[in-house]
Formats: structure tokens, sequence, C-alpha cells
């Protein structure tokens, strides 16, 4: 008994002991895997798309975009502003193909050419401002939705009928339908109009000074944070807790849990280490896929906080029909989701031996 | 499990009416033995049931527009923010326009965006998926990679890059741009279905009796997989009315166009949220919520119909 008992405490310390090597193993699998490799192309496919379209489409829209930009702007822009956002377009005299060298020049190198509404402010440090904040929104809230939705997909599973699956279940499943910046603007209403509990605009209280090192400004802005955060969480969170459940239910069903069971482990350990870790596979794939979707309900829910992110840079783009600030965006965006992807997929790696 | 029931009960009257002379089946057994078989499915099951109740509800409401709306949504009627009363029972907005009215005219927009843009995504689905899944090879890469980079790249900010170069971008637009960036989803669900369904005996039977591709894709893999190409239209319908709303929120799309994204767009413009003219954009938002909840609901009526397993849990 007591032998037995011992075989096993040194087992799992054999476990601790090579968790770093076992760690430096997969990235080491990383750069030898078929698969990483396929992705990589595929990204690289991906994002030279992306650009390569983003080039097509003023060319293929009727009449000259840049003309119809001019007459949008009516007059309230300095002229100059379009002979420089032509060039960066690569609407230049020549043939396409320079046309298309120096557009990709210029995209490589980030230089998106001058903004209209803050001309001459270049278009990379007007979504520079906003991208700190998204991005800030956006992991925070990606890594705690994806972690809440699946622990609670794990116990939804688990606990099949139990209160979890039963209560949650249907809501996580509907939420799907609504519009997210909806469900945005009943929170601004209830909790920040008619109950005043938090903040309704602005990223931190604008008499502080931005000051990342002192306490009441990072209360400020965890306090302003709050509500935009907790909706995009609340809203995103269904997806995965749904996702994450019919996983596991297809895994527990698998003779090796039984086995696992029968071997008398504990629950815990079976649920999590060898249900879950089996059942996260596809989740990975699906977190991925939906980045772009979060990234836009992001961006909605931003405009409704008048929070400073991206998409308030955005709307105000759109108002004034800032064209290179758009598609700079659009371009800061699909390079984030395929950034997104590749993580994903380097976990999926990590965690999946037969991915090597 | 309901299918199988219905057909039995249907087999079962056959048999009783045979027996009895036809007098005895009462003239609603009669209507509901001459309903399509998906038809007598869908209402019997109670999700999809309440789900095309709710959605009948908002299509009698646009077709009833010119009936049932007192006043043309842009004319000024009252006072601005005036609060549901008698007579505005829904309230004004701050140009001091009838909020139902807005509504009512709404309900036509926002489906009629949706409906059209979903069909035209299924279509463009069908032709890229069952193509890619049916045809393999070469073709399958090309159009697997085509559609997988479609579901990276597309989605809203490249939806804006778009709209935003167009003069006045009105509803009909809007439907155009949504359907050539959003099929990829159900292009790939669909290839993947049609892959399966491909090495199939029957399928093989057709082939090797010499019909020709289109005659195998429509008529022996296509009817195979209709519950899955109906639950990919109504999830692009859905898809559909959600960004519309979302892109008119923005602010992209013809601001005097009357949809429910639009009535949110103002609402939101006007500071509704902060002056607590909750009547301006609750309305509006319900509506959607219910009709995307009602989409929803017969997509899990129609995934119960197919998959008994899942109406038993």
């Amino acid at each position: 008994m007591s032998s037995a008992i011992g075989k096993l405490g040194s087992e799992k310390n054999e476990d601790r002991r090579g968790f770093i090597s076992k760690l430096l193993d997969g990235v080491y699998a990383l750069f030898k895997s078929r698969f990483m490799r396929r992705r990589l192309v595929f990204y690289l496919i991906a994002a030279f798309a992306a650009i390569s379209i983003n080039f097509l489409i003023p060319r293929l829209m009727p009449g000259n975009p840049v003309q119809l930009l001019f007459a949008q702007a009516q007059g309230r822009i300095d002229p100059r502003a379009f002979e420089a956002i032509e060039e960066q377009l690569g609407f230049v005299d020549g043939p396409l193909i320079d046309q298309y060298l120096l557009y990709l020049r210029s995209i490589i190198t980030l230089d998106f050419g001058p903004s209209i509404m803050g001309f001459p402010i270049p278009v990379s440090s007007v979504i520079a401002t906003g991208l700190r904040w998204t991005l800030l929104l956006a992991g925070i809230s990606s890594v705690m939705s994806f972690l809440i939705g699946t622990l609670l997909g794990v116990v939804a599973a688990w606990r099949r009928g139990g209160r979890i699956d039963t209560i949650l279940l249907p809501i996580a499943s509907v939420l799907g339908a609504f519009p997210y910046f909806f469900i945005a603007m009943l929170v601004v209403y209830l909790l920040g109009f008619q109950l005043d509990l938090f903040p309704t605009s602005h990223a931190f209280d604008t008499a502080l000074s931005a000051d990342w090192g002192s306490p009441e400004f990072l209360w400020s802005v965890a306090h302003h944070m709050f509500l935009p955060l907790a909706t995009i969480v609340f809203t995103a969170t269904g997806g995965w807790m749904l996702g994450m459940r019919n996983n596991m239910i297809g895994v527990l069903s698998q003779d090796y849990i039984v086995m696992a069971e029968a071997k008398g482990l504990s629950d815990r350990r079976v649920m999590l280490t060898y249900a879950a870790r089996n059942a996260i596979l596809p989740s990975l794939t699906a977190f991925a896929m939906s980045f772009g979707f979060v990234m836009a309900g992001l961006l909605l829910t931003e405009i409704v906080f008048s929070y400073p992110g991206m998409g308030y840079t955005l709307l105000r783009a759109v108002n004034s029909r800032d064209y290179p600030v758009i598609q700079g965006i659009y371009l800061i965006i699909t390079a984030t989701v395929l950034l997104a992807n590749l993580i994903a997929d380097m976990s999926y790696v990590l965690l999946d031996p037969r991915a090597r | 499990m309901s299918c199988s029931i219905h057909e039995r009960a249907e087999v079962n009257t056959m048999t009783t009416a045979t027996k009895r002379k036809r007098e005895t089946t009462s003239a609603r057994q009669r209507f509901w033995l001459a309903l399509p078989g998906w038809t007598r499915s869908l209402i019997s099951n109670k999700k999809s049931a309440a789900g095309l109740l709710i959605l009948g509800f908002f299509f009698a409401i646009a077709l009833l527009v010119p009936v049932i709306a007192p006043t043309a949504p842009q004319r000024m009627v009252g006072r601005p923010h005036d609060p549901p009363s008698e007579k505005f029972s829904f309230g004004t907005t701050r140009q001091g326009q009838d909020v139902y009215s807005q509504l009512v005219y709404g309900a036509g927009g926002s489906l009629r965006v949706g409906f059209i843009t979903g069909t035209l995504v299924i279509i463009i689905a069908i032709a890229v998926g069952v193509t890619a899944g049916y045809v393999g090879g070469l073709v399958d890469e090309v159009l697997s990679l085509f559609t997988n980079v479609f579901l990276v790249i597309g989605g809203l900010p490249l939806i804006l890059v778009v709209a935003s170069l167009v003069e006045d971008p009105g509803p009909n637009t809007i439907i155009v741009v949504l359907s050539i960036t959003s099929w990829s989803w159900g292009a790939r669900v669909l290839r993947a279905q049609t892959l399966s369904l491909r090495n199939s005996e029957f399928v093989e039977a057709a082939r090797v009796s010499g019909e020709p591709l289109w005659r195998i894709i429509a008529v022996e893999i296509l009817p195979n997989m209709t519950s899955l190409v109906v639950s990919s239209w109504i999830g692009a319908v859905l898809y559909a009315i959600l960004a519309e709303a979302a892109l008119s929120f923005i602010g992209i799309g013809d601001p005097n166009a009357i949809t429910w994204g639009t009535i949110l767009y103002w609402a939101q413009n006007n500071q509704a949220l902060l002056t607590g003219a909750w009547w301006t954009f609750i309305p509006p938002g319900v509506a959607i919520s219910l009709v995307g909840l009602s989409l929803i609901l017969i997509n899990y009526g129609i995934d119960e119909i197919t998959n008994p397993r899942l109406a038993k849990s």
C-alpha cells in the first residue's frame, strides 16, 4: 500500500520536473512540424490576399474613388491631402504593376499616408493612439471569456443536467442572436446612466495625468474599463461554453475516460487532464476563427462606450469619410486576426502531440 | 423522432380513412396532410414553431406597413424626445418623429436586407462549397484556400472598406457588399458535407450510369443535404440582419433609409443613452433581438428534426 502511494507521488514529481523540458520539446517541435509550416504558408497567402484585395477594391469600383472622396469631403479638406492620398493608394501614372509595387512598399513600411480628418497627421499615428486601448481590451476580454467559457463548458458537460447545464446553456445559446452593441447600449443606459455606477465614456478620468505608475490612475483605468470589458466577456463567453460542452460530451464517451475512472483516478484529474485537455483542441481552432467576429464586436462596443480605442477612431473615420484611416484599420485588424490564428495553431501543436 | 411519429400518424390516418371512408377526416386533418412533410415537422417541433411564429409576426408587420403605420417615418409629428404617451405609443425621436412608425417601416428594411443577402450568400456558398467538395483535386485545393482566406480576412472591416468607397451606399449596396464578403462560412460547411456524400453508393451509381455533373449535384447531392442548406441559409440571414444593423449603427449606409439599424444610429447620435430617451433605442434593439431569436429557434428546431438524439437530451 505505502509503496504504491510512494510510486504515485514520484510519478507526480517527475511530471513536474519534466514540464520545462516538455515545453522546450514542444517549441522545438513547432519549428519542425509540417503542420506549422503549412499554416505559416497559409497565413502568408492570406496576408498577401488581404493586402492585394485592399489594392484592388478602389480600382474595381465604378468611377474614380479619389474623386468621390474629394466630392464627399466637400472642400473641407486640403487639396494637398488628396494628392498625398492618391499617391499612397498608388494612383500614379504608369502601369498597374508599378502602382502595385509602390503600394506594397508603403504597406510593408507601415506608411499608410496622411489621414483626411487630421491632415497632415499620418494614418499610422491616428490609429496608434486607439490601438493600445483596443489591444488591451481585446487581450483581457478574449483570455477571460475563453477561460471562463471553457471552464463552464467543462463543468456543464461533467455534470450534465446540473444547474450550470440547465440554466446557463439556454442563455448562452440565444445570446449569439443578439446584436452585441445593443447589449452594450442597455448596459450603458442601466448601469452608467440610470444607476450612475460607472463612467459612460473615456478610458480614464481626464483630470488625471496618464501616469501608469500611480495607483489612482490605474484605478481610474480599471473603473472605466469594467463595463466594456464585462459586456464583451458576457457576450463572448456563451460561445466558448457551448463549444466546449459539446466537445466534452464527445470525449467523455471515449474508452480511455472509462479506463481512467476504473483506475480510480480522482474526478478532477479525469475531468481536467483526461477529458478537458482533449476536448479543448477543437475549441482552440474555433477561437482563432471567431477572432474576427470578436474584434468586430469589440469595435462596436467601444463606440457605444465612447471608449477611445480603434472602434472610436473608426467611427470618426466613417463620419468624415476618411478612407485612408478605414483601410489602415482594416489592415491592422486583419494582421491581428492572422496573428491570433497563428498563436492558436502554435498552442494546438504544443497541446496535441499528433499535430507534430 | 417527431418526424417518424408523424409519418406513422399519417399512415394510421390513411388506413382508418380508407376503412371508414373519406367523410370522417375533418377539414383540419386534410389540411394537415396536404402540407409537405418538412412543413409538418417544422410546425410540430416546439422550438421551430415558436421561431416561425415570431418571424411571421414581423413579416406581417412589414407587409402591413401602409395599413398600420400612423404617419410617414420621417415626418416631424411631435415635440423632440416625447416619452411614450397615448398619442405616440412609442414616443418620439429627437427630431420629433414617431418611433412606432419608424419601427414598423424598419421591419421591412431590415428583413429585406437580411433575407435577400442570406439567399445570395447561400447561392455563392453552394456554388463554391459543393463544387470544391465534389470535384476535388486541384479545384478543391484552390477553392478551399480561397474560402479559408476569406474566412480570416473578410468580416466587418473589409465590408467597411468596400462600403466607404461607394457613393451613398443604400440598402442594395449593403446587400451586395455583405453577400460577396460573407459566403465563406457556409461554403466551408457545405464542402465538408459534400465530401462525405461524394463517396456514398447512390452518388457512385449515378456517376457510373453517366449522369452529367450538374445533375448529380442538383438531383443526387443537394436534396440529401437540404437541412444543412436551410440551416446555413437561416444562419446567413441572421448574420446579414445583425451586420446590416451594425453597419447602419456605425454610419455606413444611407442614414435616411429606415431600418432598425439606422434608428439605433440616430438614437446613439442624439445621445439617447445619456438623456434617458430609452424609447428610441430599446424597441428597435428588442425587435432585432427577437428576429435573431426566432431564426436561432428555427435552426434549433431543424437540428432536432434531423438529429432526433438532440431532442431527447
